[in-house]
C-alpha cells in the first residue's frame, strides 16, 4: 500500500486532502455552536389538501417526524390555509388559523392527525447540544435524518 | 433607492405594530392559536346537579380538561397538576374555574364526578350527558376517545391537553399533557392580567 503509494505521489496527496477535509468537517461540527435563524419549525396545510383527499389522492404535507432541539428550534408553527377545519396533533385548526407549540423538554410527543395520511405524527424534541461531542452527535444525527 | 431607504424607519414601526400582540401570546408555555376562536358553547349536566354551560364562566379564565374518572394514568395526573395550580394561585384562583368533561358517560354520573374531583380541588366542576351529547363536545373542540377493551373495566384512550379560554371565551391556548403546575400558574396568570 504504502509502496503503491510512493510510486503515485498523487494518491497520496488524494489521501491527505480527504483525511485533512475530513478532520475539518469533525472539528468545524463539534466547534461550530448550532444555531437557526429562527426557532420556529413551520408546516402549512395548503388550500385544497381536504378536497384532494377527499378526491382519493394521497397527499403528504407533513413529514411522519418532525425533529426538533431545545433552545435552538424548539417551536413548531403550524398554519392551516385549507378551506375547511383540520386537526393536527391535538388541536383542531380552523381555516386561516395558526398554532404555536413549543418545547421545553426533550422528549418523543405523538400526535394524531387528520392532515396526515397515515394519522399519526412524532415530534422529537432532541436535548440542546451544549459540547462539542453533543455538537458531533447532534450534527451527524441531523444528516443521517436528512438522508434516511 | 434612495425613497425606499427612506421609508424604512416606516416599514420597521409597521412590522413593530404587527407583530406586538404576537410577542404577547408567544410568551405563554401552552400551544397558542391565533387568532383565538370563540370557544364552543355547550351545555350539559354539571357535577353540582346545576346546568353547566361555559358562557356562565365569563368573566373568568375556564381551564377545560376532557377525561374519566376511571382513568388510570392521565387523568389523575392532570387534575393534580391543576389542583396544585389552583392553590399556588391563591386569590387569582377564584377567578379560574377548572371544568372536566367526561369522554366516558356511560359510567360518569354526575354524583360520580363531583365525589372523584372533590378529592383534587372542590372547586373543580365535572360535566356529563348523553353519549350524544359528550360526542358533540368533544367534535367541537378535537378532542378523540376510543373505547379500550370490553366488560365492565374497559378504557378510554383519549386526548390528554387541557385548553385554556380566556374571560372573553376565546379559546386561546393548549397545553400539552406533561406540563407542571408552575407552567399553568405562569400562563393563567398571563390570561388573567
Amino acid at each position: 500500500m504504502v509502496g503503491t503509494l510512493h510510486k503515485r505521489p498523487w494518491m497520496l496527496i488524494a489521501a491527505v486532502t480527504v483525511a485533512v477535509a475530513a478532520l475539518g468537517t469533525v472539528v468545524w461540527a463539534a466547534f461550530t455552536p448550532v444555531t437557526f435563524a429562527s426557532r420556529e419549525e413551520t408546516f402549512e396545510i395548503p388550500k385544497g389538501t381536504w378536497a384532494r383527499r377527499m378526491a382519493g389522492n394521497k397527499v403528504e404535507i407533513l413529514p411522519s417526524a418532525v425533529y426538533l432541539t431545545v433552545g435552538i428550534r424548539d417551536v413548531l408553527l403550524l398554519k392551516n390555509l385549507d378551506d375547511v377545519p383540520q386537526i393536527f396533533g391535538p388541536t383542531l385548526m380552523m381555516p386561516g388559523q395558526s398554532f404555536r407549540l413549543p418545547f421545553e423538554t426533550a422528549s418523543s410527543y405523538q400526535f394524531a392527525c387528520t392532515a396526515h395520511a397515515s394519522g399519526q405524527m412524532t415530534v422529537v424534541v432532541d436535548a440542546q447540544p451544549d459540547n462539542p461531542w453533543q455538537r458531533l452527535v447532534w450534527r451527524a444525527r441531523r444528516a443521517f435524518r436528512a438522508v434516511a | 433607492m434612495r425613497y425606499a431607504t427612506r421609508l424604512m424607519p416606516l416599514w420597521a414601526c409597521m412590522l413593530l405594530s404587527m407583530t406586538a400582540p404576537a410577542a404577547e401570546v408567544e410568551v405563554l408555555k401552552a400551544g397558542v392559536f391565533n387568532p383565538a376562536r370563540e370557544a364552543p358553547e355547550f351545555s350539559v349536566h354539571g357535577s353540582d346537579g346545576a346546568p353547566l354551560v361555559l358562557s356562565h364562566y365569563r368573566g373568568k379564565v375556564v381551564v377545560l380538561a376532557f377525561g374519566y374518572t376511571s382513568c388510570p394514568n392521565v387523568c389523575p395526573v392532570t387534575l393534580a397538576v391543576l389542583a396544585q395550580a389552583h392553590r399556588k394561585l391563591g386569590a387569582q384562583g377564584s377567578q379560574v374555574q377548572v371544568i372536566y368533561i367526561t369522554v366516558d358517560p356511560e359510567r360518569d354520573s354526575a354524583e360520580r364526578l363531583r365525589q372523584y374531583l372533590a378529592a383534587f380541588d372542590s372547586t373543580f366542576v365535572g360535566g356529563t350527558g348523553t353519549a350524544l351529547q359528550m360526542a358533540e363536545v368533544r367534535r367541537s373542540y378535537g378532542v378523540t376517545a376510543e373505547k379500550v377493551g370490553t366488560g365492565k373495566d374497559y378504557a378510554v384512550a383519549h386526548s390528554s391537553f387541557v385548553y385554556l379560554i380566556t374571560r372573553e371565551g376565546k379559546l386561546r391556548a393548549l397545553m400539552p399533557f406533561g406540563h407542571k403546575a408552575d407552567d399553568y400558574v405562569h400562563d393563567i396568570s398571563l390570561l388573567l392580567n
